[in-house]
């Protein structure tokens, strides 16, 4: 009986499926885990390590860490929030490396203090993306992150650019979710108040 | 709600995370409050503005070069021979 075949990828298009699939040694459907969450783990690899090279490395490494420690992989949590644990964990080796001078831990002490108010409160221009042109943009915003401690940078990126829940991002990270949502708030702030810098309101009328 | 209040939740406000209650309290803050108002609105357009930026888009060429290079490293950890149970 030549019955038509769903089409088989998508009838295991789902991660799980995929990951088991890839567990029994179907390197084609480990290709498929690549193909999907390549682009995440370079944007995060390389706002963690700030260098494209490090950046290319950690892909391939934490991959590879992926598929030779596939069984280890409970199933208790989405493939790709553990493959982003794996993922931190490489990419701050290598920042550790690059900067043995500065300690870098995602569990370093990140005070909050009760008395944070921004004390400067500029009001930003109405489309502030449209005060630059995408490579000055795109500068801007490269170098104010990069101006972030790694803990906090790690955070924002994971919660606020690849859109992880607190839950994962905490699960990832190996924090607390208080920790989580602590050096969330401290790094949207401190974001904000960087950015203030290049988008604020010009006074009207500065025609000097 | 005071000033140093609305810190503590606005995380939670901007995520939809607070209950009815707090969030109209934050909102009644915020139409009296201009510089929490501020504070609000521009953490708000950092995260769009972060979020919709495409910073470290990984180039088609060389995400092909590092699959390829991937998948060949995975066939070299498999163990030479398959072992048959």
């Amino acid at each position: 009986m030549s019955a038509i075949q769903p089409n088989v990828r998508e009838a295991v298009s789902d991660e799980l499926a995929l990951v088991r699939a890839a567990k029994r040694g179907d390197d084609q459907a480990f290709e498929e885990l690549v193909r999907r969450y390549d682009r995440n783990v370079f944007r995060i690899a390389q706002h963690i390590t700030q260098n494209r090279e490090d950046a290319e490395d950690v892909v391939q490494d934490a991959f590879l860490k992926a598929y030779g420690n596939l069984n280890q992989f409970q199933e208790q949590s989405k493939f790709y929030t553990w493959l982003v644990r794996i993922a931190v964990n490489e990419a701050l080796m290598k920042l550790r490396r690059r900067r043995p001078e500065r300690m870098v831990s995602l569990d370093e002490e990140v005070k909050t203090e009760d008395d944070s108010l921004p004390r400067e409160v500029a009001d930003w221009s109405p489309n502030p993306e449209q005060m630059y042109d995408q490579a000055e943009l795109r500068e801007i915003l490269t170098r104010t992150i990069q101006g972030l401690p790694a803990g906090f940078r790690t955070v924002f990126v994971l919660r606020d650019v690849e859109g992880l829940s607190t839950e994962e991002t905490a699960q990832a990270l190996e924090l607390s979710i208080p920790a989580v949502k602590s050096r969330l708030l401290r790094a949207r702030l401190q974001l904000r108040e960087r950015l203030s810098r290049y988008f604020q309101k010009r006074a009207s009328g500065d025609g000097n | 709600m005071k000033c140093k209040e609305f810190l503590t939740e606005l995380t939670n406000y901007l995520d939809g995370a607070l209950d009815e209650r707090t969030k109209s309290e934050l909102e009644d803050h915020l139409a009296w409050c201009h510089n929490c108002y501020v504070v609000c609105d521009t953490t708000r357009k950092t995260i769009e503005i972060y979020r919709n930026s495409q910073l470290y888009e990984l180039p088609e060429d060389l995400r092909t070069r590092l699959r390829s290079a991937i998948m060949a490293k995975c066939c070299q950890q498999k163990k030479p021979g398959p072992q048959k149970t």
